[in-house]
């Protein structure tokens, strides 16, 4: 605690750490926020998209003839429309993916990989039409074998979805294509030996199934795409440069010629960092000459966008008698579904990178499956092996008779202590949200009859990256801020903060916009909690740039070096002998810029750097109806070292939508396919995410550990709090009925079938 | 293509449309009335976004033929303030910070305006329960639930004589 103290200068701040109504609150509460799904344009034709209902199969023709002749359809699109493409690995919001694959999701060519798989779109005068007209085109496929399960992808006779995918990370490199795209490994000390010398060693297999994202608003785009090759598309996601460079380089056009306008977004949590409709789209815009609107259903959301891998992991973790971690093997397969991409990466860099554990041997692959690729969601990778690893810990704690929080605390990483990658930790803040989990009233209160206590621990390594901030000031003094970053859950109001913390002014006194591509310069997705560290950084830069252009206009106007002018509470003050008693507000120094130098702005673009990780220990207490195995979370509380909150009130927020995504992905949530691999609950009735009278209020201990790197300290926050839950809960069914259970969701047939199991 | 024309009041108002039968009253708010407060999440009549007032009783909007509000009143999210004027729902929702992209925010505001005119003190199991029909995938509903909880507080004081 003591390093701590130095990196907590108790800096006193006038905005940040206080919790101001967000500047788009009134639009969104009102009902008049454009989101994706409601922009219109003059002139607008409605699309349609057909899906393959086969999980595997060849296309061996289409004919479109009778679908374009139908009145009113302006123009048709297949695969063979697409330009063809050099292969070429491109990085696609928070992971990468080759740009054939990604133009292949858009719209299938030569086969169908998973059923939901795009292989025809049209436009037309109405959305009735457009569907009409799908009903009118014929696809003769060609059925093939198909896989669904990642273990049986794996088998040496499974069918092959890819003939140009060769396993990435094996060695020496393979002459035959292969359902694993990718494997990484993790080697050190000798675990053989350490987990034979061990006092306990636990081991087990635990699986995760698909879940979805789940955000309410399904993707929509309108494009416009004119005679002279400019175009136009209007789309929510959480990157509207992604949008802009994914769809020029799949398109084969210079993304000087796409302007992406970004419209309100309705929830992403990764889902929305790549693109599905926008090439589409924009080909048929091109031949029918005018706007066109594509917009998902609900079943094409679940169908045809990127859940979270599902995921097979086993493992063997091992301890001395007093508790302290020897040796952790782990074995890990992901299921990405039908393209490559996912970061196998973070699910290494996540397992075990909260403990010290000398000897480790962490062997992880991604496998493909007739499944709709996977994409990010909320700290991809990491809840999926976080679960298996701290369900074990919760079985070790129990065979050692150690307090499971005492166990990680004496195993948890603190700052210098070496991170996966060997490169020692910064200020990091485990300890001291395990401290303050053990110190909350929550982990002693007393349960009743059914009912058992859980906890887990977990982080996320957070990210930096480039952001583009511009700061410019209107002649009354007041401020503009524009950024490219979409705003998911409240960024404007981080953003306003933080300028106005910069500029020492109200926080009225500043407004905030998200640019567009041709009106900003380039900024990376809204993700991998990025945004308040890295764009945050670009505005309060550009903040400061701006605040000593103000301090160098007032000297201009008092005829005095800037250095003799001082920028206080949004004024200017003279130190300059003589002129001491002079000050000039920042009106004042507006209306004159014309005079002194000219309009007052500042741009920054940066590549931020310095990102730390975040930590988080959940507490859940569930109660087990012991006739239904029914599963009621009846207390839960979610610490997490937060670095320096800006906006206390949606960094609360942050943490508890995580924590009941989390909890979610524990109790209810699983895609579910039947035997022709066709996904069965593609809808929210039967794809259940909690609701409101399946929680309780969701209890928040934010630690402040300030991140150095960051002017205010900041560090990140959004994906932190989904990676502990689905052990909290699962540790707290455990407790609650004796039984482990290692296969998610814990639905209530599992559970009591385990409990009437003797 | 036969269209039926239908009258019926919107937020007080009287609206004449002209609807398909198969239109859903959601289709007609959004493309043919230009109210694209109500949103469309599912189509279903599983995620709320789209709920209004239909003679007084909650509905999807989704779920119910345009043809079917002949005659009826309907209140959106655009009826809620009363102008410019937000209505203490609205005001608390943004207080508590119980909404993050906001997409389903319309129909929590709608859905919670039925529950305080049926019953202005209901417990936090009531919120929960009247709201269940409602999902809200980024904020975990507790501060939506915070949020309806002051503004039943607020609007009871409000109620309460001088």
């Amino acid at each position: 605690m003591n390093e701590l103290s130095k990196f907590a200068p108790g800096k006193e701040f006038r905005v940040i750490g206080t919790s101001p109504v967000r500047p788009d609150g009134v639009d969104k509460v009102t009902g008049k926020a454009v989101y994706g799904t409601d922009f219109t344009v003059a002139g607008m034709l409605q699309g349609a998209i057909l899906r393959s209902p086969h999980a595997h199969a060849r296309i061996r023709g289409i004919d479109t003839r009778k679908a374009a002749a139908l009145p009113g359809v302006k123009a048709v699109v297949t695969g063979v429309d697409f330009p063809d493409l050099e292969s070429l690995v491109v990085s696609a919001g928070e992971s990468s993916g080759d740009i054939i694959h990604i133009s292949r999701t858009c719209m299938a060519h030569e086969k169908v990989l998973y059923a939901g798989h795009a292989v025809a779109a049209v436009a037309a005068t109405s959305a009735r039409l457009a569907r009409e007209a799908l009903a009118l085109i014929v696809v003769d496929y060609e059925i093939l074998p198909h896989v669904i399960d990642p273990e049986a992808a794996l088998a040496a006779d499974a069918p092959l979805l890819h003939d140009d995918v060769f396993t990435r990370g094996a060695e020496p490199k393979p002459d035959q294509p292969s359902n694993i795209a990718q494997q990484v490994a993790l080697d050190r000390g000798d675990v053989t030996a350490a987990l034979a010398g061990a006092a306990k060693v636990v081991g087990g297999r635990y699986t995760t199934e698909f879940v979805h994202q789940g955000y309410i608003e399904p993707h929509t785009c309108v494009a416009a795409w004119g005679a002279d090759g400019q175009a136009q598309i209007w789309a929510s996601s959480q990157g509207h440069f992604s949008i802009r460079s994914l769809t020029a380089t799949v398109l084969g056009i210079a993304m000087a010629d796409i302007r992406v306008h970004p419209l309100e977004i309705g929830g992403g949590f990764g889902g929305k960092t790549g693109i599905y409709l926008e090439p589409v789209a924009m080909l048929l815009s091109r031949q029918a000459g005018r706007p066109v609107r594509l917009a998902m259903t609900r079943a094409e959301v679940f169908e045809a966008t990127g859940p979270a891998p599902g995921a097979v992991i086993e493992l063997k973790i091992g301890a001395n008698a007093d508790g302290m971690l020897v040796g952790a093997e782990i074995d890990f397969v992901y299921n990405a579904g039908a393209y490559p991409g996912i970061t196998v990466h973070s699910g290494l860099t996540c397992s075990i990178g909260h403990y010290k554990v000398a000897n480790a041997r962490i062997f992880g692959r991604e496998v493909l499956t007739n499944r709709p690729p996977v994409k990010a969601y909320r700290a991809p990778s990491a809840p999926q092996i976080t679960f298996a690893v701290e369900s074990a810990l919760d079985e070790l704690a129990r065979e050692l008779g150690i307090d499971p929080l005492e166990l990680r605390l004496k195993n948890a990483v603190r700052p210098g202590d070496p991170q996966m990658n060997g490169v020692p930790y910064g200020q990091i803040g485990y300890i001291e949200c395990i401290e303050a989990a053990q110190a909350h009233p929550h982990w002693t209160a007393p349960l009743g009859p059914n009912e058992g206590r859980g906890v887990a621990g977990g982080f996320w390594g957070n990210y930096g990256g480039p952001s583009t901030a511009q700061v410019s000031l209107a002649e009354d003094g007041t401020v503009l801020v524009a950024t490219g970053s979409p705003d998911i859950g409240g960024s404007r109001a981080a953003m306003a903060m933080m300028a106005a913390e910069a500029l020492q002014l109200p926080y009225e006194a500043v407004r905030v916009i998200v640019a567009d591509t041709a009106s900003i310069g380039y900024s990376m997705v809204t993700g991998g909690s990025r945004t308040t560290f890295a764009t945050g950084k670009a505005v309060i830069e550009a903040a400061e740039i701006v605040v000593a252009q103000l301090k160098a206009r007032a000297a201009v106007m008092w005829s005095v070096s800037p250095a003799e002018v001082v920028w206080a509470d949004g004024t200017a003050t003279c130190l300059a002998e003589g002129k001491t008693d002079q000050r000039l507000t920042i009106r004042q120094i507006a209306a004159r810029a014309p005079f002194s130098g000219g309009p007052i702005s500042a741009q920054v673009g940066l590549n931020a750097a310095g990102y730390l990780p975040g930590f988080a220990v959940h507490i859940c207490d569930v109660e087990v109806d012991p006739e239904t195995g029914q599963v009621g979370v009846v207390r839960y509380t979610a610490v997490q070292d937060v670095g320096q909150a800006i906006h206390k009130s949606y960094v609360e927020g942050q943490i508890q939508g995580g924590a009941v995504q989390g909890i979610g992905w524990a109790l209810n949530e699983a895609y579910s396919y039947d035997a022709d691999g066709r996904m069965e609950n593609a809808g929210f009735l039967d794809y259940r995410m909690p609701v409101a009278s399946d929680l309780p209020m969701i209890e928040t201990v934010m630690i402040e550990v300030p991140n150095p790197a960051h002017p205010y300290g900041v560090k990140g926050v959004g994906e932190a709090p989904i990676v502990p839950p689905l052990a909290a809960v699962a540790n707290a069914v455990r407790a609650a009925t004796g039984k482990r259970l290692t296969d998610l969701p814990l639905s209530p047939d599992r559970i009591y079938a385990a409990m009437q199991a003797t | 293509m036969n269209k039926l024309v239908i009258s019926c009041t919107v937020n007080g108002d009287a609206t004449e449309f002209l609807a398909e039968p198969g239109d859903s009253l959601l289709d007609v708010l959004r493309d043919e009335l230009a109210l694209t407060g109500s949103k469309e999440g599912c189509g279903s009549g599983d995620c709320g976004a789209c709920t209004v007032v239909l003679d007084g009783e909650m509905v999807c909007a989704c779920l119910v033929l345009a043809p079917e509000a002949q005659g009826r009143h309907v209140a959106t999210i655009e009826g809620v303030a009363e102008g410019s004027r937000l209505h203490p729902i609205q005001e608390k929702f943004l207080e508590h910070a119980a909404l993050q992209c906001g997409f389903c925010t319309p129909g929590f505001i709608v859905a919670t305006k039925n529950l305080l005119d049926r019953n202005p003190d209901p417990s936090e199991s009531e919120v929960r329960y009247w709201l269940a029909g409602n999902l809200c995938r980024c904020t975990g509903y507790d501060k939506i639930v915070r949020a309806v909880l002051a503004a039943a507080a607020e609007l009871r004081q409000e109620k309460a004589p001088v």
